[in-house]
């Protein structure tokens, strides 16, 4: 019983480690919820403005309480469950979609210290920690673990309806984002090649100055892989096709009412605060100011809020641009889609993670640089040929067939 | 408890009231909710129409082939992980090795594409 016995240890009632991870627990958590409440607000005035519409403006000062008001009327409406569905599978997906949205906030460093190499370290009620709920030696593994969890909630939603349109949804969706989570995943091991470690907090710490932040760092191509892969993985145009309106109704939510339907939304919208979240911890140094050739930190004068303020500007800004793409971007086809996936983004990010490692290595055995430049490109070169033959066969094969296109 | 333990529990807290929360709102809805079933609001909805055969119709062999290919990827992702948290450590040796694996996996892609598997008709 070792392990109810130190379980029971952890908590001790009002001891203060326990005291602080609980008001960690629920700031993250408080902040979380009005966070996407007012993503909800921003994206649809961001939209309104950008299509010469007023948007929401009637409940609360600028509409600012539009989604409290959606949300309280959603409480009131009928929940039904169809007669051919698999009721408990379909009372469970919105739970497997909603925990997962949350769970990521807690491996993301939401403030504190970076300067000068510290590691993010803060003082509360006496006590040295982090301004991270956990920080998992093996962060960004169990980033993507929760993210593979996300997707059985819309697939199981979809499955357990019974419906067609749902099931349409969900076949989609299953196939979208484990293409895309590929992709995800190689565009991610650069940013784990350069930093060297697998935990969040550490990978904040290496980016400490503007050279160092991975997009630059890695080269921008897989910042922009995985920004566009995120963008795939949230089901978010232009790769809505999981809930694509005017073909599927509402997706593999189509069935669901109610506040069943909310945990859904919900988690969606979550879920972009959360990928705005990564994509900044991951790429954009985090916490860290932007600080270009040595110049100080322009927010010094907020003091130990400073760090937060940054990763919350830094995040403003993605959640801006997953606005901005939903309101200017065309949805892409099922089979461009799976083409822009397969064939381009995950050989892409494959090539460039094996010519990432090649000049690393080459750097700290002390090779000729051009020399491995040379190389790195006539093996990308030679991997791009062969690509290329693979498509001329399958393209020559199509026509042998008559396919149509 | 160690360290290492209690940054997981930490995420098991969080998932707790993630669960207590959802729950929360779907108990406050069932309470205030109207509730009167009838046998039309509970068909699967088709567009208006009544429901045609059965709800769980086949759909394309090709999305399974694309979960298939992506266990290729995703186990490869296994080993590159580590990897490249310790490029430094296996210098050269290391850097050959992954070349080697990562070509295998490539033939593996190609060879999915020859075959038209990557076709979306």
């Amino acid at each position: 019983m070792f392990a109810v016995d130190s379980l029971l240890d952890h908590i001790k009632l009002f001891s203060i480690p326990t005291l602080i991870v609980i008001i960690k627990v629920l700031v993250v958590f408080v902040v979380g919820l009005v966070g996407t409440m007012l993503m909800v607000w921003f994206e649809r005035k961001v939209i309104a403005f950008m299509q010469n519409r007023i948007g929401p403006n009637k409940a609360g000062p600028k509409g600012l309480l539009q989604t409290l008001a959606d949300g309280t009327k959603l409480f009131f409406k009928e929940d039904l469950i169809p007669d051919k569905s698999d009721r408990f599978v379909f009372k469970l997906a919105p739970y497997l979609a909603f925990v997962p949205a949350f769970l990521v906030w807690a491996i993301i460093p939401l403030g504190g210290d970076f300067s000068n190499g510290k590691n993010g370290d803060v003082k509360i009620l006496g006590h040295v920690t982090k301004l991270q709920l956990a920080d998992p030696p093996v962060g960004v593994l169990l980033l993507l673990a929760l993210s593979s969890i996300a997707i059985y909630g819309i697939m199981l939603a979809g499955w357990s309806s019974g419906s067609k349109y749902p099931l349409l949804g969900s076949v989609r969706a299953s196939a979208q984002m484990i293409s895309y989570e590929a992709a995800l995943g190689l565009s991610l091991a650069t940013v784990i090649l350069v930093t060297g470690t697998l935990s969040t907090n550490g990978i904040v710490a290496s980016q400490f100055t503007f050279s160092r932040w991975s997009v630059i760092a890695t080269g921008v191509l897989p910042f922009a892989i995985f920004l566009i892969a995120a963008t795939a993985e949230l089901n978010r145009p232009p790769f809505d096709l999981v809930e694509a309106e005017q073909e599927l109704v509402g997706g593999f939510n189509t069935e669901y009412s109610s506040i069943r339907f909310a945990l859904f939304f919900l988690a969606e919208f979550m879920n972009t605060i959360t990928m705005s979240g990564v994509i900044v911890t991951l790429f954009f140094g985090g916490p860290q100011p932007l600080r270009i050739a040595g110049h100080a930190n322009v927010l010094q004068f907020l003091g130990p809020v400073s760090g937060t303020v940054w990763l919350l500007l830094k995040v403003l800004v993605f959640l801006y641009v997953y606005v901005w793409f939903r309101a200017t971007l065309p949805r892409l086809r099922y089979d461009q889609l799976m083409n822009l996936g397969w064939k381009l983004m995950i050989p892409l990010a494959l090539g460039w993670f094996m010519l990432l490692a090649f000049f690393r290595v080459g750097q700290d055995s002390g090779w000729n640089t051009w020399v491995i430049g040379v190389a790195g490109i006539a093996v990308m070169a030679l991997c791009a040929g062969l690509l290329q033959l693979a498509s001329k066969v399958s393209a020559r094969n199509r026509e042998r067939e008559g396919a149509m296109f | 408890m160690s360290d290492f333990l209690r940054d997981y529990l930490n995420v098991v807290w969080f998932a707790a009231i993630a669960l207590v929360l959802a729950s929360l709102l779907l108990g406050i809805s069932a309470i205030i909710r109207p509730n009167k079933p009838s046998a039309e609001k509970n068909i699967a909805y088709e567009s208006g129409v009544n429901p045609v055969g059965d709800g769980w119709s086949q759909s394309q062999v090709r999305y399974y082939i694309f979960a298939l290919l992506f266990v290729v990827f995703d186990v490869e992702a296994v080993f590159i992980f580590p990897w490249a948290t310790r490029l430094e450590t296996y210098g050269t040796f290391g850097l050959v090795e992954m070349g080697i694996f990562v070509f295998v996996l490539l033939l593996g892609l190609v060879y999915a594409w020859r075959k038209g598997v990557l076709r979306w008709v």
